[in-house]
């Protein structure tokens, strides 16, 4: 357990959630305008479709299983406890990381060659596309060279993740893994940190509340029938602002 | 019963001249700003003609608006929950600038700061996005003036509801018609933007009907994009936020005129409000495609009905509103007179602005003359050509629009979802109109034959009359007739306006520039 290994499993995911929390949260209250990703499919849309399209579904599964496995470790254990099962569940993971690879690829290069796109690409955004680029390249690595995926991080790193939550960190499994994985697990940790200064907030802002509201929306600056009453006292509606 | 009031426009085509006054008042105020600079909220069409964005009335490519389906219910053709969300990852049916045009501006610089040589300097157009020199190949009124016709006017979707015949008489170059059609945001009952709203930015003003979109809500999924079926919203590439035209709604509470209807010059615009019954918005809109309109009719309610001012006091509705409604000149265009129809009504969005179909192009005929009926005719009013007669006369009463220049069916698939007595009711009360005044002023029409043409529109010479004043003669503040503004609801009151002192156009209070 030497220092090196304390700073980036123990110190960098704490300096890393704090900065996921602090930043976040003050880039919503200060930068709310810009609490979303900047879209260029209006700027050029048809090899955007062969490079979103498949990066954000295949991230979408490939983050989704590190989160099951993360959660409910013990339930990916007994699924993987049949040797078919676990090969669908792997071949599933490694062909929606392809996919996500493949994706990621068209867009860095759509970034990079059409000048209308250039316009609206910032050097942050180029560094995150980088940076996921060997998240996900490093990720397929390990799929392939360190069998199976899904089982010794349920058993091994789960529990690291969760004695970090816990406060009581224990990093004797995540020290001793192969180097590749190390890295993985360096450069998630790094994702989350820069989370709030990039374009990845569009994340939090999901619109899935979409599904639980009625088609039109009608809003009146006042609650109508209250501001013609004279009876409703004017400190309710008085506005906040003036 | 839910009364609400909403304010209209009318659009009086015949006096529209094209002169893009009002698309130039609104680019000046609004979307003279980086990443605005493509958009037109206000922009004139020449119809036929395919129009900004290319082709924007064919939803086969563009998906916009809501469509009946099987079950009798509407549903959101390119967007709602679970196309919307599916999609959201890559809009398919969304326009992108290239079915706009890209915007460009001239190296004007270059003018005077070329270094002496043996040419002239030229300015160069260069793209307003990428700042690199362009060649020009599009712009918002391209096909102006049936300019470009093999590309442009004989593209029109609407096209479709004619025959090969008839299209092809409709560019015969001695029988060539066309006529403008200003547009903006329509303001409707059941927009097609606000349902596709992932994020619930976009909502129908309570008080006036003004459909918004909140600049701080907008998350830039650009839903709205595609399911409003006029392409009224759009896209900022530079701030990442969908824009619409605002019907100007910080001149309109301080009562001034939306900047579009201010300027135009030919005094074809009319603004009032109208009732509605808001409990009835979703059977309008769901009615069979040749009930449309008629329904749409319905639910716009007499302001001099007791149940409706009684159930519109109820809903908080001033009662300068209800004065104003009573008042409204679109009330009198829209339903007391039956002169005006929505624009598309079969994109079933219930649109709030309405236009008055234009006659000029459907009576002006061009006829071989015949030389008895030469003689009878003032040479200098009538004729142009020795051979050829731009007839204006009232010899035979309807044949003129029976027999149209401009195919009564194309009119029918702009303003009538294809009906082409709705159109032709419209026409003939415009020609009526024009028969009760020549009687009147001429004197050269029968009285038996001015009432006989009311009798068959169904208007009284009071009407008659009426519909002649706010044409030819209405000033301003009667074509402009909205309740004066209630400072307990107008935005100021709401939001300080000192945050936005320093901020021009749109008002950011944050420079609305990326970055992250």
């Amino acid at each position: 357990m030497n220092l090196s290994n304390i700073f980036l499993f123990v110190g960098l995911p704490y300096a890393a959630l704090l900065l996921f929390v602090v930043g976040t949260t003050q880039r919503y209250r200060n930068k709310g305008f810009k609490v979303s990703s900047l879209s260029s499919q209006f700027l050029e849309g048809k090899s955007l479709f062969w490079g979103t399209v498949p990066f954000h579904f295949g991230i979408l599964v490939v983050a989704g299983g590190h989160l099951t496995a993360f959660l409910i470790p013990r339930a990916v254990l007994a699924w993987n406890g049949d040797p078919l099962r676990l090969m669908i569940l792997q071949i599933t993971a490694f062909s929606f990381g392809l996919s996500t690879l493949v994706g990621l690829i068209a867009l860095l290069a759509r970034r990079l060659t059409n000048t209308r796109v250039k316009m609206v690409t910032t050097r942050m955004d180029l560094f995150l596309e980088v940076l996921l680029l060997a998240q996900v390249v490093l990720g397929l690595w390990v799929a392939l060279g360190y069998r199976w995926g899904s089982s010794w991080f349920a058993a091994d790193l789960s529990p690291y993740l969760w004695s970090l939550f816990k406060a009581d960190p224990n990093i004797t499994a995540v020290a001793a893994m192969p180097l590749p994985i190390q890295l993985h697990i360096i450069g998630a940790f790094l994702i989350v940190a820069i989370f709030p200064f990039t374009r990845l907030v569009h994340l939090l802002v999901a619109p899935l509340h979409y599904l639980n509201r009625p088609y039109q929306r009608v809003m009146w600056n006042w609650d109508r029938r209250a501001i013609r009453d004279p009876a409703t006292p004017w400190s309710k509606t008085r506005p906040k602002n003036n | 019963m839910d009364i609400r009031a909403q304010i209209s426009m009318v659009f009086h085509l015949d006096k529209c001249i094209g002169c893009h006054t009002c698309s130039i008042a609104c680019k000046n105020i609004w979307t003279d700003r980086k990443g605005a600079e493509y958009q037109w909220w206000n922009n004139v069409e020449t119809k036929p003609g395919t129009g900004y964005p290319q082709k924007w009335e064919d939803q086969d490519i563009y998906k916009g608006g809501w469509y009946k389906d099987t079950d009798g219910r509407i549903h959101l053709k390119g967007a709602g929950k679970k196309k919307g969300l599916l999609n959201i990852f890559h809009n398919p049916s969304m326009p992108t600038v290239d079915d706009y045009y890209e915007p460009f501006t001239y190296n004007y610089l270059n003018l005077v700061e070329a270094p002496a040589g043996d040419d002239q300097p030229t300015a160069r157009p260069v793209s307003l996005i990428t700042g690199e020199p362009m060649d020009v190949k599009m712009g918002p009124n391209w096909d102006d003036d049936l300019s470009g016709t093999p590309d442009y006017a004989r593209n029109d979707p609407n096209m479709a509801a004619l025959s090969a015949a008839e299209r092809d008489a409709m560019f015969q170059l001695e029988r060539m018609a066309f006529f403008y059609l200003p547009r903006i945001c329509n303001h409707c009952l059941n927009p097609g933007c606000v349902a596709s709203c992932p994020s619930g930015a976009i909502y129908k003003r309570g008080e006036d009907g003004i459909v918004l979109i909140n600049q701080k809500v907008c998350r830039a999924w650009r839903m709205c994009v595609t399911a409003c079926p006029y392409k009224k919203s759009y896209y900022n590439w530079h701030t990442g936020k969908s824009e619409k035209c605002i019907l100007c709604f910080p001149r309109m509470e301080a009562g001034y005129a939306p900047a579009c209807m201010h300027s135009c010059v030919g005094r074809i615009r009319y603004i009032g409000v109208l009732l509605y019954d808001a409990d009835k918005i979703e059977a309008t809109a769901s009615a069979d495609e040749k009930d449309l309109v008629g329904k749409h009719l319905e639910i716009l309610m007499d302001p001099f009905d007791d149940r409706v001012i009684r159930s519109a006091k109820a809903n908080g509705v001033p009662d300068s509103t209800i004065k104003a409604a009573q008042n409204s000149p679109t009330y009198k265009f829209i339903k007391e007179w039956g002169m005006a129809l929505p624009l598309h009504p079969e994109f079933r969005t219930l649109p709030m602005l309405w236009y008055v179909p234009p006659l000029l192009p459907v009576m002006a005929s061009v006829k071989d003359t015949d030389g008895a009926q030469k003689d009878k005719l003032n040479p200098i009013a009538k004729t142009w050509s020795d051979n050829w007669l731009y007839d204006t006369s009232t010899e035979e009463l309807w044949g003129t629009v029976e027999q149209a220049r401009m195919p009564l069916k194309y009119l029918a698939s702009l303003f009538s979802a294809g009906d082409t007595t709705l159109v032709s009711d419209r026409l003939k009360r415009l020609m009526a109109v024009r028969i009760y005044r020549r009687w009147k002023t001429v004197g050269d029409v029968s009285e038996e034959k001015m009432s006989r043409v009311l009798k068959e529109t169904g208007l009284t010479q009071e009407a008659a009359e009426g519909i002649f004043y706010l044409t030819a003669l209405a000033k301003f503040n009667d074509r402009f007739v909205i309740p004066p503004a209630h400072r307990e609801q107008a935005m100021e009151m709401i939001e300080f306006t000192g945050d936005v002192k320093g901020n021009t156009g749109f008002g950011f209070r944050e420079a609305p520039s990326r970055g992250m």
